[in-house]
């Protein structure tokens, strides 16, 4: 069975690829998934503010009683150097280059243009095969026009495009106005792919403790419904790759991102859930289905379910919608 | 000159860089004020710094000094080149091993930081106590008088040692010199490398044990030959003298620095003549000059070698006209005919004076305990001998009215040259101020030719303390080791100093006053108080004013305005010129900062930028009418607070007279509530209608400023009119009004109370049943509010449930306001202790955060109820404090007996029925020691009929009849390390004492060393690069006895569970131990969340709960009880919310991830093994009686 798929212009052993996650932090995580089979591995986000804050933190706890009581004018050992931020992200970066045979791809997690988008050129420098841009937006703020957010958007993309060589991925989140156009000017920026979509880590409530609380709740198969629309829209309209994240628990969920158009199909919660050594059963499973129902490879069936290529494109637009809530055109 | 060989730095690191250099073996432990050289020293061999022979030193924490200096001991026995640093209690025990070295006439240099030994009191401040003490030993003894010595002897020391085979103690003054910054020229490997000399290393080492070549050194000699033995080494002490002159003199042919053992500075016909030693040498010389100048004719000699003392050299120095000398001594020898450094002196002038006139000698003593020695004081003993009969001994520096010892001298007496630029800054610990000040005089003595020096005063609280920065820099060597009386510049850097005294007092004529304050320069000189505009005015100073809090505040940088406030200095003062202030202050942002990233650098870079805009200033205009400042504690305190402790509160402790001050260091208690600090910027304020009246706030608050009390409504009849009540919720208390009060003054505005509040506002959760608010428009009501509630009658006893946290609230505590953190996590424990036995408690406290915080004068937190009754402190030292708690408890118990028995004796007189009744009384609860102590009035009572000495003894021991609480309490290096030989032998012995931990896990108080409590993966001073092994088992230790009531605690996590167990392990009828978690700031924490830290700890299984109690083994049942649930969280997740743990992540990731995996392993370890332990069937369960394990 031929597994083989191209993603970023990297081949690929199969379509498989653990999405960004706490659990790439561990290089003892990123050498089991490549044992277990992993195509690739997307490392967890540098995020903008982590870099910001672990800093600002950082500076405030070694100063905190510091130079006031005479005998303990300080609390804590003189450092000669702090691996700070993107210091310990690049040798994270370089030593899973070095114990890993599969591409790395590295993510960096921002929402503002400033200087931290130059860490982009270190991450290439310490040996990257891509890097996956994750843009995570919340505006609040009730005087900026969502015009403003995109441009935003595309000046970060553009920022960091200008930084580095290496194929460029934008992780983006479904909240746009017009989806298509957003992917066609993150095209326009230079950017070799699309990851759809971002889960948002949607705050929570605690009834008991009255507070707000943020909480990470693992994805659905459920969930896979959205990238796999926009998907299967976007599948053949420019050179964009497109991976498909959310939703992916089982060999059935790859398969039909895959169908609809997806270059690649990245798991995160099925991991989390299961362990790392699921990417093996999904592939077993996948393998198994296809030669069940005689597939040869995954280049046969990427995009066969897609927009352009399925028999009924409306299917991915209003009105299916019409027809799934039982309303006939005309009628309405 | 050639600038590129000079650096400013302490004398501590100039002292540590030379003996990290030169030593292969480095034995360390921490104590002030010599802590920071073993602190440079592990942080080098964490760096992988090599010393002179391309190896980087073996550094080892030892459990205490004595360890320390045994571990030294047999390190230079196996031929190694080794050292220690320590001070003061630290150097006492060495004091075997120091006879052993020297017997052994081994090679070593020991750097003592000199410090006062602890006598009437605790002091960590400078004199020769320690070094005097030490003087027997047969160590050579070098003493430096300022840093550029300190560091230059370090080698001298070093190289002659070698030769002589003496071993030498450097050392050097307290704070004064180890704490000074100075620019000096510093060594490099070169000169060290020509100055050591191979052959005599590599002779000791050819005297090293091995077996190899085995002998026996250590011996035990009888009668016939050990005094000829002790003789037999005389040629080398007699040799030492002369090493050390060639030595130096070696010395000055490579660097250019000439020093003499016995040095002579001054007129060379001098007729006045000083000797002494170590900083108040650099003052006295000063001063020699200056007087000279003027015609005087006066002479100085610095004692450098004091032992082995060479009475021949320093006859030869003293110029031949002298004909008075005064011998000052910075230590105190009672009962002796006179100080030692006198005795030397007059000694060798009987023995080696050759010529016709001999000169009169008086002594005296000055400067103990880093007491000031001015100029003025030098000018004063000079004055004295020019006396017709000058006082043969005498005290200079103090006032002593009850002696008459003491030399008057001339306050406005002044030798600074107006050259010498002089400058002052007023900050708060938490400002930044010290730091910049350090970095000021970096710029200034590393960046031109100017010499520079700084020294920082600190006061003792540890929340809202108090710094005083004096820089000197000036185109000469500065050579002032005594504080700065006329600046030519002063900075308030906090507004809150204008209201409490006049900080413009120590300005010269013309000088400048740069103050922070919000107020609008078109307002400032009106705001100002009266006597500082009249200050101002009458020296014709400058004043400048700046909103630095808020030019920080909009720069991100919180409440630090030393950056701020540093570009002002460099401003208006003038000491560089703008454009190369400017440039020097960015560079030095970009130097400090540039490890913390780009944006720290950032942040301060803008904040310089953003000063200059807002710096004003101000003209000064006509001095109004204001009053003077408020005194600094109320009239209505008692005389001894007012005379006493307030002129110490108000910074005139100086001035205390010696007859006002007690003869044995016996203070009274209850003196905090007279010091009202008004450090909080917000308190809490109590939302009544939401509140639940849990009581929570009131159990966590550090520092007792917040109270809970149910009472009769009938009380409310006074009430001002902002006096919040509510009826009480409880139903043991129904009908009874309830309040929540707040200590405005007292509060330090923590936060934890806010944290630990469970009740949230309905309609905006945000809020909670008490809430921070801006305290100064708070403070004139809730300070009535406060006095009002203390006036109110306490809940009856009766309904009181004191293991129910929500009426344990109620109940006094007997210890409150301390100068703790804000925030602090042992204090909680400490006041818990005196709600629940506070009438009837003696305290042993260790030497650590405890005993500061709890004994530093000016006040003290443990206090009394309205009887009059409250808890007896005392602090004997850090190593000894169960023992010494032990002998309360031996003490008592004796006592007890012999109450006992003369009451038996006197049964007769007294009623046998009412002797019984004493006798075995139960005294189990409040209700039974109450009953008991109205027996002992009534006994008191009846024996005042009777006549006879059984009834005046039994006067004296009645008291023994009321219960008494022994409780022993430290820290953990206390109890882990340095005190655990005489714990584990105190827990043995089966008396009924109780054993308090409040384990921080690190030596909080001297900085954040590494103990044995600190955890696996930690980082720690001493442990920089995280402590290797895993934390020590105190409890599980004491638990394998059996018979020790043992209890793990965490009232962050489970508040009630920590009452219980201070309640059972009063009442076990034998040794009990309590660990306490104390989260710490040496933990690297928002104090403010320091209960969500517990909370942290238990549920990851880092911190266990447990009870260990003999008496339920006694019931058949297992003693022991897992009290914390399985763990809910990981270890990692608990690590990565303190920076102790997270620091190693961003300087060894590899190590912190290899540490992390075995901590974890540890925590589940433990736990098996705690759960194998409380599954045992309970027949399987140890002994269960309280007996003594120890004879």
């Amino acid at each position: 069975m031929n597994l083989t798929t191209n993603y970023l212009g990297l081949t690929l052993r199969t379509p498989l690829v653990p999405s960004a996650s706490p659990l790439s932090q561990d290089l003892d995580n990123l050498k089991l998934m490549e044992d277990s089979g992993a195509a690739a591995v997307v490392l967890h986000s540098l995020f903008e503010e982590q870099i910001r804050h672990e800093r600002y933190e950082l500076h405030w706890v070694l100063n905190q009683g510091t130079e006031s009581f005479p005998e303990a004018l300080s609390y804590f050992p003189e450092a000669p150097e702090f691996q700070l931020g993107p210091e310990e992200y690049l040798r994270h970066v370089a030593r899973a280059k070095a114990s890993l045979a599969i591409p790395v791809i590295a993510s960096l997690n921002g929402a503002t243009p400033g200087g931290w988008t130059s860490f982009a050129r270190q991450i290439e420098q310490a040996g990257a095969d891509a890097l996956e841009l994750n843009l995570y937006q919340v505006p609040t703020d009730a005087q900026v026009s969502g015009a403003d957010l995109e441009a935003q958007l595309m000046e970060v993309i553009a920022a960091v495009r200008a930084e580095v060589s290496i194929p460029l991925a934008v992780k983006l989140s479904p909240f746009f106005s017009n989806f298509a156009n957003i992917a066609q000017r993150v095209s326009d920026q230079g950017a070799n792919g699309l990851v759809l979509f971002n889960r948002f880590y949607q705050p929570d409530i605690s009834l008991e403790l009255l507070e707000v609380e943020p909480r990470v709740f693992y994805s659905t198969p459920m969930a896979l419904r959205l990238p796999l629309r926009w998907i299967a829209i976007l599948f053949g309209r420019h050179e964009l790759s497109l991976a498909a994240t959310s939703g992916v628990h089982r060999a059935a969920d790859a398969l039909k991102l895959l169908m609809v158009g997806a270059d690649v199909t990245m798991l995160c919660s099925a991991l989390m859930r299961h362990g790392i050594a699921h990417l093996r059963t999904v592939e077993r499973e996948m393998v198994a289905w296809m030669e069940e129902h005689e597939y040869t490879s995954i280049a046969q069936m990427k995009g066969s379910l897609s927009q352009s290529r399925c028999a009924d494109p409306s299917a991915f637009e209003r009105a299916q919608y019409l027809r799934a809530v039982g309303v006939r055109v005309g009628e309405v | 000159m050639n600038t590129a060989q000079f650096s400013t730095m302490d004398g501590n690191e100039a002292v540590a860089r030379v003996a990290y250099a030169l030593s292969e073996v480095i034995a360390l432990y921490p104590i002030t004020p010599a802590s920071p050289m073993g602190e440079w020293a592990d942080a080098w061999a964490s760096a992988g710094v090599k010393n002179l022979w391309e190896a980087v030193p073996s550094l080892i924490e030892m459990q205490s000094e004595g360890g320390a200096a045994g571990a030294v001991h047999g390190a230079l026995q196996t031929g190694a080149l080794a050292t220690t640093f320590t001070a003061s209690q630290g150097l006492l025990l060495m004091l075997p091993n120091m006879f052993k070295i020297a017997g052994e006439l081994t090679p070593a240099v020991f750097h003592v930081a000199a410090r006062s030994i602890a006598t009437h009191a605790l002091s960590i401040f400078g004199d020769h106590s320690d070094v005097m003490a030490a003087r027997m030993t047969g160590w050579a003894m070098l003493g430096a008088a300022n840093v550029q010595e300190a560091q230059d002897f370090a080698l001298i020391a070093h190289a002659a040692t070698l030769e002589a085979r003496v071993p030498f103690v450097n050392f050097f003054d307290g704070f004064r010199t180890s704490h000074e910054i100075a620019k000096i020229e510093l060594l490099d490997n070169a000169v060290l490398l020509s100055l050591i000399e191979e052959k005599f290393i590599h002779e000791h080492r050819a005297r090293g044990l091995s077996p190899e070549h085995p002998v026996l050194r250590g011996s035990a000699q009888n009668p016939d030959v050990f005094f000829q033995s002790r003789e037999r080494a005389n040629p080398f002490y007699t040799a030492v003298p002369g090493i050390v002159q060639r030595t130096m003199d070696r010395f000055a042919e490579l660097t250019g620095r000439a020093y003499q053992t016995f040095e002579y500075h001054g007129a060379p016909d001098a007729e006045r003549v000083l000797v002494l030693m170590g900083s108040g040498a650099e003052t006295a010389r000063a001063t020699v000059d200056f007087l000279n100048a003027g015609g005087a004719k006066c002479g100085v000699l610095t004692v450098r070698l004091f032992r082995p003392w060479d009475a021949a050299r320093f006859v030869a120095v003293l110029p031949e006209t002298a004909r008075a000398i005064a011998v000052l001594d910075r230590c105190k020898e009672p009962g002796s005919a006179a100080e030692p450094l006198f005795l030397d002196v007059v000694a060798s002038l009987e023995e080696a004076w050759s010529r016709p006139i001999r000169p009169r000698v008086i002594g005296g003593r000055y400067g103990l305990a880093s007491k000031e020695f001015t100029p003025a004081m030098v000018k004063a003993v000079l004055d004295e001998l020019s006396a017709a009969q000058p006082r043969k001994r005498f005290t200079v520096g103090i006032h002593d009215d009850l002696n008459g010892t003491s030399l008057e001298w001339d306050e406005e007496f002044d030798i600074e040259s107006d050259d010498t630029y002089r400058a002052l800054f007023y900050g708060l610990g938490s400002d930044g101020t010290v730091g910049a000040n350090k970095e000021t005089i970096k710029i200034i003595g590393e960046s031109t030719r100017e010499f520079a020096q700084g020294y920082f005063v600190y006061d003792s609280k540890k929340a809202g303390a108090v710094t005083v920065s004096h820089l000197r820099f000036g185109p000469r060597e500065i050579r002032a080791a005594y504080l700065i009386r006329r600046a030519h510049f002063i900075g308030c850097h906090q507004p809150l100093f204008l209201e409490r005294f006049d900080v413009a007092e120590s300005l010269r004529p013309g000088g400048v006053l740069l103050l922070n304050t919000p107020v609008p320069a078109s307002d400032a000189w009106a705001r100002l108080p009266a006597p500082t505009q009249r200050t101002l005015v009458d020296r014709g100073a400058r004043l400048f004013v700046i909103d630095g809090t808020r030019v920080a505040r909009e720069c991100r940088l919180g409440g630090r305005v030393n950056t701020v406030m540093q570009t002002c200095f460099f401003a208006v003062s003038g000491v560089l010129p703008a454009d190369e202030a400017l440039r020097a202050i960015q560079d030095s942002i970009r130097r400090t900062y540039a490890k913390k990233g780009e944006e720290i650098v950032q942040m301060n870079l803008a904040a310089v930028d953003a000063t200059l805009a807002h710096l004003h200033e101000v003209k000064l205009g006509t001095v109004g009418a204001g009053a003077g400042f408020a005194p600094a504690v109320e009239a209505r305190a008692p005389q001894f607070v007012r005379e006493v402790l307030g002129e110490i509160l108000a910074g005139r402790g100086e001035r205390v007279p010696v007859s006002a001050l007690p003869a044995d260091g016996t203070f009274p208690t209850g003196t905090a509530r007279w010091e009202k600090r008004n450090l909080a910027t917000e308190i809490p304020v109590w939302d009544a209608d939401l509140c639940v009246q849990c009581g929570k706030c009131v159990l966590v608050c550090p520092h007792a400023a917040i109270r809970g009390k149910a009472y009769a409504s009938t009380a409310l009849a006074s009430a001002p009119a902002t006096f919040l009540s509510r009826g009480a919720r409880l139903p043991a208390w129904k009908g009874l009004r309830y309040t929540l009060q707040v200590a405005p003054e007292d509060c330090t505005g923590c936060g934890l109370c806010v944290d630990v509040c469970p009740a949230r506002n309905k309609s905006e959760a945000r809020l909670k049943a008490i809430n921070l608010q801006p305290q100064a428009p708070l403070r004139a009501t809730e300070r009535v509010n406060w006095e009002f509630f203390l006036g109110l009658p306490a809940t009856p006893q009766a309904e009181v449930a004191p293991e129910r946290v929500r009426e344990l609230q109620v109940r006094e505590p007997l210890f409150e306001f301390s100068g703790a953190c804000a925030g602090c996590g042992e204090t909680p424990y400490l006041k818990l202790l005196t709600q629940l036995f506070g009438d009837r408690l003696l305290v042993a406290n260790a030497t650590g955060c405890s005993s500061i915080y709890g004994g530093n004068l000016p006040t003290t937190p443990w206090t009394t109820n309205a009887a009059g009754r409250g808890p007896a402190w005392a602090n004997s030292l850090f190593e000894d404090n169960a023992e010494f708690g032990f002998g309360f408890r031996v003490a008592l118990d004796q006592q007890k007996e012999i109450a006992a028995g003369l009451l038996r004796t006197l049964a007769p007189q007294l009623g046998d029925h009412f002797v019984a009744q004493i006798l075995k009384a139960p005294q189990s609860d409040e209700a039974d020691l109450a009953d008991q102590r109205d027996r002992i009035v009534e006994l008191r009572e009846r024996l005042r009929t009777l006549e006879g000495p059984a009834a005046r003894a039994l006067e004296t021991v009645a008291d023994a009849l009321v219960r008494k609480s022994v409780w022993i309490v430290g820290g953990d290096g206390w109890a882990y390390d340095i005190g655990f030989g005489g714990l584990d032998h105190v827990l043995a012995s089966g008396r009924n004492v109780k054993v308090l931990v409040l384990d921080t896990e690190v030596y909080s108080n001297t900085g954040g060393q590494c103990s044995k409590a600190t955890p696996r993966a930690a980082v720690a001073k001493f442990a920089a690069g995280g402590k290797p092994g895993a934390k020590k088992d105190l409890g599980l230790m004491a638990m394998t006895y059996g018979s020790i009531y043992v209890a793990s605690v965490a009232m962050g996590a489970k508040d009630e569970h920590t009452v219980r167990a201070f309640l059972e392990a009063e009442a076990f009828e034998g040794p009990s131990l309590i660990i306490a978690y104390s989260h710490c700031i040496a933990h690297g924490i928002d104090l403010r969340l320091g209960l969500q830290h517990q909370r942290s700890a238990v549920d990851s299984g880092q911190w266990l709960l447990y009870r260990f109690d003999p008496r339920r083994a006694a019931r058949g049942e297992n003693p022991l009880q897992i009290d914390s649930p399985r763990p809910r969280e990981t270890i990692a997740n608990y690590f990565a919310s303190e920076n102790r743990f997270r620091m190693l992540t961003k300087t060894h990731p590899e190590e912190a991830r290899r540490l992390l995996a075995l901590a974890q392993s540890d925590s589940q370890s433990r736990r098996a093994l705690y759960e194998y332990l409380a599954s045992r069937p309970g027949a399987e369960a140890p002994a269960v009686e309280a007996h003594p394990i120890t004879p």
